[in-house]
């Protein structure tokens, strides 16, 4: 029965959960932050295809700022984050609400809606890209059902291309939002809908006002795990377009893919990798902040 | 009980006999040198031509040990990273070009010069070749085939109807002749809007237009006067009136879907590598009857050699040495050269082998390559990976972009500085 008074102490000691805990300890430490380590000191060094253990302090930094089609993968990442997880949210949101209405067949509409997101992007992508052609895809169908003027080949627009992947990406993605908000909406009281109707406030007022809000967890949840999907978005772009036409379609993670593997430049690549991880960093640490400290407010209440 | 009790007597009989005659054998042959060959051929018509050097080989008293990796590139970074693991392949395939030059910089791939020497490499191989797989001196790599980048493919259907007779002679000719398919309804220019395609396009019309001299003076010398002249300019105006001639739905196309357009008579010309005859062979058409091929436009153009090298990493253990010299002596040999060819549809590293089974396009390459005026190196095995890199995203952006051909110069210049 002592055993019970010191439980801390307890914790303190246990060989076992401590020996149970090693590999993962290990893991992040050697997988994760060696390799996190590894790759800053390559990205200061002037590795080619091999890594080189001398120093040129920020040169390849230089080299990669000064390099056009990295800006230009910058600023298309910007401009499909933006829109991809504008987009995700709101057509998520909307298809959580729809199906939150007791619509007959939920379950059906459910899987049909995430089925995409289970599927893998390299099918799905060449899917897109035969719709989007404008000789195989939607123009030709429509050109053959008789509208001659119809015009579709965003896909081989140089200013057009990237918002082709924001909608392919979010037809994958907006199924995962709308399973997340769903679980939220499935947790909201029924006495608010109850308390609203008495007071006579309009659904979708309950929904923007009381609802919204309340959602606050399963949003940023959403938030996190689109954002990390727009920074390491690769495959659509690789199945969909190759980076094309030209380079109108690039995005940084295919830009390290490319100079890791193709152009054995593992010293650029790795400058890349880092500037690409402070990104994430800068976003997702602040989020990650005041989500737990939401959370904690909440318990203390 | 007793008639099993025989049965197996008889077997351990048999078994001792056999034993027996193998003894012999096995104390001149002791075990067959193993070899672990590390490629990226892995589509039916490569795998198929592969297999003719792992026959050799085993014939040789090898014993290959296939490794196929799906992709060059990743194919490559395995290779590497075998070989910074400390587990190194005994061979592993590159192109014949820069790829493998940090590897033998770093010290890490055996030479096979004895292999070299004894096989008179530098008398019967190609120049380009030897510069490419020769580094101070030393060979560092078995070239196994020449694939010339820039062939000329086209339907005869489609030259009838457009009522071309003759293949061009010049490169205006050929700009007639485009235009010619245009008017008759014919896509024109087949082609694959991927960035490797776009360059390979460039470096034919580059060879074609600027002529040898220019070509070397950039690619090889990196002289930036070169880059800079005027003839250079002319060569990217040259590749972007081809832009005109292709349809919508070329960027972004794979380089098969571009042959089969001019297999089915909807296109024209491709302008594209001699792997390309694996597709024709594949719809069951031949060189000379369905569709035709040719190197360039008249009987002096000159011809892009590029191709695939195995190198061997370094290792001492002596099996190891001795395998990799038989690796390289088997896959140069003149009979599993021409097997390999005719599966691959590429040419054989030398000039002294029987090419009488080869298709028509093949037998006009070796007749070519007997000239060595008319040889010149494709642009990867005189720049590294990371300029040529480089370059292709100035030429996919002159190419897709509304750029004028000045500023795609001075484009290229400075990326040709890095």
């Amino acid at each position: 029965m002592s055993h019970v008074n010191k439980p801390a102490k307890r914790r303190r000691f246990s060989l076992a959960a401590n020996i149970a805990l090693l590999p993962m300890a290990l893991t992040v430490l050697f997988a994760y932050l060696g390799t996190m380590l590894w790759t800053m000191r390559v990205s200061v060094s002037s590795s080619r295809t091999f890594p080189a253990d001398d120093f040129v302090g920020a040169a390849q930094y230089v080299r990669l700022f000064n390099n056009e089609r990295w800006l230009l993968s910058l600023h298309n990442l910007l401009v499909y984050g933006v829109l991809f997880i504008i987009a995700c949210m709101v057509l998520g949101f909307l298809l959580a609400v729809f199906i939150d209405q007791k619509v007959a067949a939920e379950g059906v509409l459910r899987t049909v809606f995430l089925y995409p997101y289970a599927m893998s992007f390299v099918a799905t992508g060449l899917v897109w890209q035969w719709m989007l052609n404008p000789e195989l895809g939607i123009q030709e169908v429509l050109h053959k059902l008789g509208f001659e003027q119809a015009r579709f080949d965003w896909i081989i627009d140089q200013d057009m291309v990237i918002y082709t992947v924001v909608i392919a990406t979010v037809w994958q993605a907006s199924g995962l939002v709308m399973a997340l908000m769903l679980s939220g909406l499935r947790g909201i009281d029924e006495e608010i809908w109850k308390a609203a109707r008495i007071d006579g406030i309009p659904r979708w007022r309950v929904y923007a006002s009381i609802v919204l809000p309340m959602l606050g967890p399963s949003v940023s949840t959403a938030f996190v795990l689109l954002f990390v999907m727009v920074v390491k978005v690769y495959d659509a772009v690789v199945a969909m377009t190759q980076g094309g036409p030209g380079t109108a379609s690039e995005v940084p993670a295919k830009f390290i893919m490319d100079y890791l593997f193709g152009r054995a430049n593992i010293g650029l690549a790795s400058a890349a990798s880092v500037v690409l991880l402070t990104t994430v960093l800068a976003i997702v640490v602040p989020v990650y902040f005041v989500r737990n400290r939401a959370g904690k407010g909440k318990a203390a209440r | 009980m007793n008639k099993t009790n025989k049965t197996a007597g008889a077997i351990a009989l048999a078994l001792a006999a056999q034993a027996a005659l193998m003894a012999p054998a096995m104390a001149q042959n002791p075990a067959p040198l193993k070899a672990t060959v590390i490629h990226w051929w892995t589509s039916g018509g490569e795998s198929a031509a592969i297999r003719q050097f792992a026959d050799a080989y085993n014939k040789a008293g090898g014993q290959w040990i296939d490794q196929a990796i799906a992709g060059a590139d990743q194919s490559r970074a395995t290779t590497i990273n075998r070989i910074v693991g400390g587990n190194a392949p005994v061979a592993a395939q590159f192109n014949t070009s820069q790829q493998f030059r940090d590897i033998v910089d770093q010290g890490l791939l055996n030479n096979i010069d004895d292999v070299a020497i004894k096989g008179n490499w530098d008398q019967i191989m190609p120049p380009s070749i030897l510069n490419a797989i020769k580094v101070k001196g030393h060979f560092y790599a078995a070239p196994v085939s020449i694939h010339m980048p820039a062939w000329f493919f086209y339907s005869k259907a489609a030259f009838k109807k457009a009522g071309i007779a003759d293949e061009p002679k010049t490169w205006d000719e050929f700009l007639a002749d485009l235009a010619r398919l245009k008017a008759a309804g014919v896509v024109p220019l087949a082609f694959g809007g991927q960035v490797w395609q776009e360059k390979i396009t460039f470096d034919a019309i580059f060879a074609m237009v600027g002529g040898q001299e220019l070509y070397l003076k950039v690619y090889r010398d990196r002289d930036q006067a070169a880059v800079k002249s005027d003839a250079f300019k002319q060569v990217l105006v040259a590749f972007k009136k081809l832009r005109g001639f292709t349809d919508a739905g070329a960027p972004g196309r794979n380089w098969n879907d571009a042959t089969a357009m001019v297999i089915t008579g909807k296109a024209g010309v491709q302008i594209m590598g001699d792997w390309a005859k694996g597709e024709f062979s594949a719809a069951k058409q031949t060189a000379g009857k369905e569709f035709g091929c040719f190197p360039g436009f008249g009987p002096k153009s000159p011809y892009i050699v590029a191709g695939d090298a195995f190198v061997f990493p370094k290792s001492s253990n002596v099996d190891v040495i001795k395998a990799q010299k038989l690796l390289a002596t088997s896959m140069t040999s003149p009979a599993a050269q021409v097997a390999f060819s005719e599966r691959k549809g590429s040419i054989p590293i030398r000039g002294d082998v029987d090419d009488s089974t080869l298709d028509l396009c093949a037998k006009q390459g070796i007749a070519i390559m007997k000239d060595k005026s008319r040889q010149l190196p494709n642009s990867e095995m005189l720049t590294s990976p990371d300029t040529n890199g480089a370059l292709q995203d100035v030429l996919t952006n002159y190419w897709n972009k509304n750029q004028s051909a000045d500023d795609a110069q001075k484009a290229f210049a400075s990326a040709l500085k890095e």
